[in-house]
C-alpha cells in the first residue's frame, strides 16, 4: 500500500512537469525562439512583430550586416590565400592580390580606412558555409557565379569583377595540344569547384576518356601534377597563370589554347540583406566608373577640386547624398579611389604586365574598349 | 492502512533514485530541445531546412575510381556518387583491416619473442610509426613514394613484358607513378554457372565440417575440422572448374593482362597511387597500434601457463597456437575493435591525397549542391553505422572467445 502511494506521487509529479513543459512550449514559443536566435545568430536581426503587414515590407535582415560591421569596427572578408595575383599570403606575411584589394575597397567605403579588414583564408569547400553562418561578411575568393549558388546555396553574387574561363596546363613535352589529345590522360582537379563539373561536361561532349583525380587541397593537386601523376591540371585560366609562376620550371609548362567554360568571378554576400548587397555592388561599380572617368588614386584630390562632371561630382560626394542612400558617409567612393584605386590600378597592381602573374585584360576591359566592364550611372 | 509519512518522502531512497533519473532525463530533453529549436529556426531563416531531393539530381562530375559493378557516369544521380564513395571507403577499410591485423600480430609477437634482433626491430617499428601523425605518413607515402616512382612512359618497373605487334606492350605486372597494374582474372560467360557450383562446394564444406565435429565428439578423438572442410571445398571447386569448362566451352575466369594504350593502362587490375598510399599509410600506422594490443594480450598470459606448456613438451608454435593465443585473445579483442574502428574512420584522411572515398566524394557533392547539413548527416550516419556494425561483430566474437564459466 505504501509503495503504491509513492508511485502515485511520482506519476503525478511527472504529469505536472510535462504540463509545465507544454505550457512553456505553447505560450513561450515565440519569445523563446526569438531569444535563441538573438543569442546565437548575431548578424541576423529578427523583424519586429507585424512589420510585414504595416508599411513597406522590410526584407529580413535589411541593414543588419552593415550595423554589425560598424559595431565590430572592421570588416571580415573571406579570401583565398593560395592563388598569387588574386589572393595570396606574401613573404612579408601580408595578404596581397586582386580579390584582396576589393576587400580593402569595401573596408575603405565603410570606414574610410582600407586596413580595417580581417582576412579569413578559406578553402573552396569551406567558403559557402562560412558565408551562410555569418562567419564572414563578404566572400571575395575567385568564386564563380552560377544559378545554384545564387539560389540554393543562399549566396548573392554582386557584379563580376573578373571574367575568367577554365583551361588546361600541360607539360610542353607531353605532345598534348588540343582537347582531343587529352584522350587517356590523367587530369588533376581540385574538389569543391565548378571546375569538376565543367571538366566532366567537356570530356563527355568530346567523348574523351580520361582519368580524373580529385584533390581537396590545391597544393596536393599541383604537387601531383608536378610529379607527373597527372598529364594535365585544370582550373580557371587565372589560376593556371598564377600557379605556373610557382612551378619549379614554369617554362616547361604550357597553357592550352582552349577555354571550356564561362567563369565570372566576383564578390558574394548572404541572402537577405539588400543594403549590404548594394554597398558591395556599388563599391565594385565605383572602381569601374573611376577608371572610365579617369579618376585615379593619384589625381583624385585634384579631380575633386576641379571637376565639373556631375556624375563624378555625385560619385565623389560633392553633390547629392549617394553615400547616405547606401548607409555610408558621402565620401565613400572618394575613400575607395584614394586608398585602393580604380579598377585599372587594382588590376595592374596584381595582374598587370609588370607582375609575375600577368594576365592580358581580355574581357576585363571597359566597355568603351571592347570589354565587359560597365558601370550604371552614379545618380 | 499502513502509515506513510508524506513529509519525508524526499528522504526516501526509493523516491530519490527514481526522481534523480527523471530529473536527468528532463535536463537532457530540455537541452536537446533548445539545441534543436535553435538550429531549426536558424536554418529556417536562411532557407536551408534539410531537403534530400538533391540525391536524385545528376551529380555532374567524374570520379577517379569507379568499381566495375556500379554504373556511374557524370549523368548519374548524386546517390550513385555516394555509393561509389561508400564502396571505395569499404574497400580500403576492409583490406586495410585484414593487412593491419596481419602486421600487428606479426610485430606484436616479435616484440615478446626472446630473439633480441626481432624484438629490437619490432620495437623500433612500433615506436617510430606510433609517433608520426597519420596525415604526415599518408602524404609521405603519396608524395614521397608512389607518385615519384618511375614514370609510366619512361622506365616503369615491369615483370614479364612482351611487345605487341602494334608497337604497344603488355606486362604481367607494372609499377609506375600511375599506380600498380597486374594480370587479373575476369569472369566470363561461364561464371554464373560456376558461381552456383561454388555455393554447392561451400555447402559440402559446411557439411564436412559438421560431420567431422560430430564424429570427433562421438568418438572423443578430435580432428581438426576446418582443414578438412577447406580441403573438401577446394576439391569440389577444382572438379567443378573442369566440369564447367567442358560444359560451357570456356573457363569461368579468363586472364587479362595489362597493356599500355596511349596514356592509359588497359586490362588487368589497376590500383591507383592514391589507393596504394592510403592503404600503406593506414596499414602501417594501425598495425603499430595493433602490435601493442597484441603484445599486451600475450603478456597477460601468466608465466605459469607457458611453463606448463613447456613442461608438457609443446613446441613454441604449439604453445602459441594452443595455449597463449586463445587466452590472449580475451584481452586483445576489445581494444582491437577500437583499432578497427579507428582505421575505418581515419580513412577519411584520403581526401588529402585525392583518393575518392566517401568523405571526398561527399565534399564534392556538398560543394555542387550547397546542401551542407544533409551531406554531413549522411556522412555521419554512414560512419556511425560502419562503426556500430563493426562493434556488433567484434562484440559477438568477443563473447564467443570469453571463458565459459560453469
Amino acid at each position: 500500500m505504501r509503495r503504491k502511494g509513492l508511485w502515485f506521487l511520482f506519476v503525478g509529479l511527472m504529469a505536472l512537469l510535462l504540463l509545465a513543459a507544454c505550457q512553456q512550449q505553447a505560450g513561450g514559443q515565440e519569445g523563446a525562439v526569438k531569444e535563441i536566435v538573438k543569442t546565437v545568430v548575431v548578424t541576423v536581426e529578427v523583424p519586429a512583430e507585424g512589420a510585414g503587414e504595416a508599411g513597406p515590407a522590410v526584407p529580413q535582415g535589411y541593414g543588419a550586416t552593415l550595423k554589425a560591421v560598424q559595431e565590430r569596427g572592421y570588416l571580415i572578408c573571406g579570401v583565398n590565400a593560395k592563388v598569387p595575383g588574386f589572393g595570396f599570403l606574401n613573404e612579408q606575411g601580408e595578404y596581397q592580390g586582386f580579390d584582396i584589394d576589393f576587400c580593402r575597397a569595401v573596408a575603405a567605403a565603410i570606414f574610410g580606412d582600407p586596413t580595417k579588414v580581417e582576412f579569413r583564408p578559406l578553402s573552396a569547400k569551406e567558403r559557402f558555409t562560412a558565408l551562410q553562418t555569418g562567419e564572414i561578411d563578404v566572400l571575395i575568393r575567385n568564386t564563380t557565379w552560377t544559378l545554384t549558388r545564387d539560389t540554393e546555396v543562399g549566396a548573392n553574387f554582386v557584379h563580376t569583377t573578373f571574367y575568367d574561363g577554365q583551361g588546361f596546363i600541360v607539360r610542353k613535352d607531353s605532345g598534348i595540344e588540343t582537347l582531343e589529345d587529352l584522350e587517356g590522360a590523367a587530369i588533376c582537379v581540385q574538389t569543391g569547384t565548378t571546375t569538376e563539373t565543367n571538366l566532366r561536361d567537356v570530356l563527355d561532349a568530346h567523348g574523351i576518356e580520361a582519368e580524373v583525380v580529385v584533390y581537396d587541397d590545391v597544393e596536393a593537386g599541383w604537387a601531383a601534377y608536378e610529379e607527373g601523376r597527372c598529364d594535365a591540371y585544370t582550373t580557371d585560366k587565372s589560376g593556371l597563370v598564377a600557379r605556373r609562376t610557382l612551378l619549379k620550371n614554369p617554362e616547361e609548362h604550357v597553357i592550352l589554347d582552349v577555354t571550356v567554360s564561362k567563369e565570372p568571378l566576383g564578390p558574394v554576400v548572404r541572402h537577405g540583406d539588400d543594403q549590404w548587397f548594394d554597398i558591395v555592388q556599388w563599391t565594385v561599380f565605383a572602381t569601374f566608373y573611376a577608371e572610365e572617368a579617369g579618376v585615379t588614386s593619384q589625381n583624385v584630390d585634384q579631380v575633386k577640386a576641379e571637376t565639373k562632371n556631375p556624375r563624378v561630382r555625385s560619385m565623389l560626394g560633392l553633390e547629392g547624398d549617394l553615400g547616405k542612400k547606401l548607409g555610408l558617409s558621402n565620401d565613400w567612393a572618394y575613400n575607395i579611389i584614394k586608398h585602393v584605386g580604380n579598377y585599372e590600378e587594382i588590376y595592374n597592381r596584381n595582374l598587370g604586365p609588370d607582375t609575375p602573374t600577368y594576365i592580358p585584360r581580355g574581357l576585363n576591359k571597359l566597355y568603351t574598349e571592347g570589354g565587359l566592364l560597365y558601370s550604371p550611372p552614379f545618380k | 492502512m499502513e502509515h506513510w509519512d508524506w513529509r519525508s518522502f524526499w528522504r526516501d531512497e526509493r523516491f530519490l533514485r527514481v526522481f534523480g533519473q527523471i530529473l536527468f532525463l528532463l535536463v537532457v530533453f530540455l537541452v536537446g530541445r533548445f539545441l534543436f529549436l535553435n538550429m531549426y529556426s536558424a536554418l529556417e531563416q536562411r532557407g536551408l531546412l534539410p531537403d534530400f531531393s538533391f540525391l536524385n539530381t545528376a551529380a555532374g562530375f567524374h570520379i577517379g575510381e569507379v568499381p566495375s559493378f556500379i554504373e556511374y557516369s557524370g549523368d548519374s544521380p548524386n546517390k550513385m556518387a555516394f555509393l561509389v564513395g561508400l564502396w571505395n571507403t569499404l574497400r580500403v577499410s576492409f583490406i586495410g583491416i585484414l593487412l593491419a591485423t596481419l602486421v600487428g600480430v606479426i610485430v606484436g609477437t616479435a616484440r615478446v619473442l626472446p630473439n633480441p634482433l626481432t624484438r629490437l626491430l619490432a620495437t623500433g617499428y612500433v615506436e617510430f610509426l606510433r609517433n608520426v601523425p597519420l596525415l604526415v605518413l599518408l602524404v609521405f607515402w603519396y608524395r614521397g613514394v608512389f607518385i615519384v616512382l618511375p614514370k609510366l612512359k619512361e622506365t616503369p618497373l615491369v615483370m614479364g613484358k612482351t611487345m605487341l605487334p602494334d608497337g604497344q606492350w603488355q606486362a604481367w605486372f607494372i609499377l609506375s607513378n600511375r599506380g600498380m597494374a597486374m594480370a587479373w582474372a575476369v569472369p566470363t560467360e561461364a561464371w554464373p554457372l560456376y558461381k552456383t557450383w561454388l555455393w554447392a562446394a561451400l555447402a559440402v564444406a559446411v557439411a564436412v565440417y559438421l560431420a567431422v565435429r560430430y564424429y570427433g565428439r562421438k568418438t572423443g578423438r578430435m580432428y581438426l575440422a576446418f582443414p578438412w572442410a577447406l580441403l573438401a571445398f577446394v576439391l569440389v571447386a577444382v572438379v567443378g572448374w573442369f566440369v564447367v569448362q567442358s560444359a560451357a566451352g570456356q573457363a569461368p575466369l579468363a586472364l587479362t593482362v595489362p597493356r599500355l594504350k596511349k596514356r592509359l593502362i588497359k586490362g588487368g587490375i589497376k590500383l591507383t597511387p592514391e589507393f596504394l598510399a592510403l592503404l600503406s599509410g593506414l596499414v602501417l600506422y594501425t598495425g603499430a597500434y595493433i602490435a601493442e594490443v597484441v603484445r599486451a594480450g600475450l603478456q597477460s598470459v601468466t608465466k605459469g601457463q607457458i611453463e606448463a606448456a613447456r613442461a608438457l613438451g609443446l613446441t613454441t608454435y604449439q604453445m602459441l597456437r594452443l595455449v597463449v593465443f586463445p587466452q590472449a585473445l580475451r584481452v586483445i579483442v576489445p581494444p582491437l575493435t577500437s583499432q578497427y574502428l579507428n582505421l575505418t574512420k581515419n580513412s577519411t584522411l584520403a581526401v588529402a591525397i585525392g583518393y575518392p572515398d566517401l568523405f571526398n566524394v561527399a565534399g564534392t557533392i556538398f560543394n555542387q549542391t550547397g546542401r551542407s547539413i544533409e551531406v554531413i548527416l549522411i556522412i555521419m550516419g554512414v560512419y556511425l553505422s560502419f562503426s556500430l556494425l563493426t562493434s556488433l561483430f567484434m562484440n559477438w566474437y568477443n563473447r564467443r572467445i570469453q571463458f565459459v564459466e560453469r
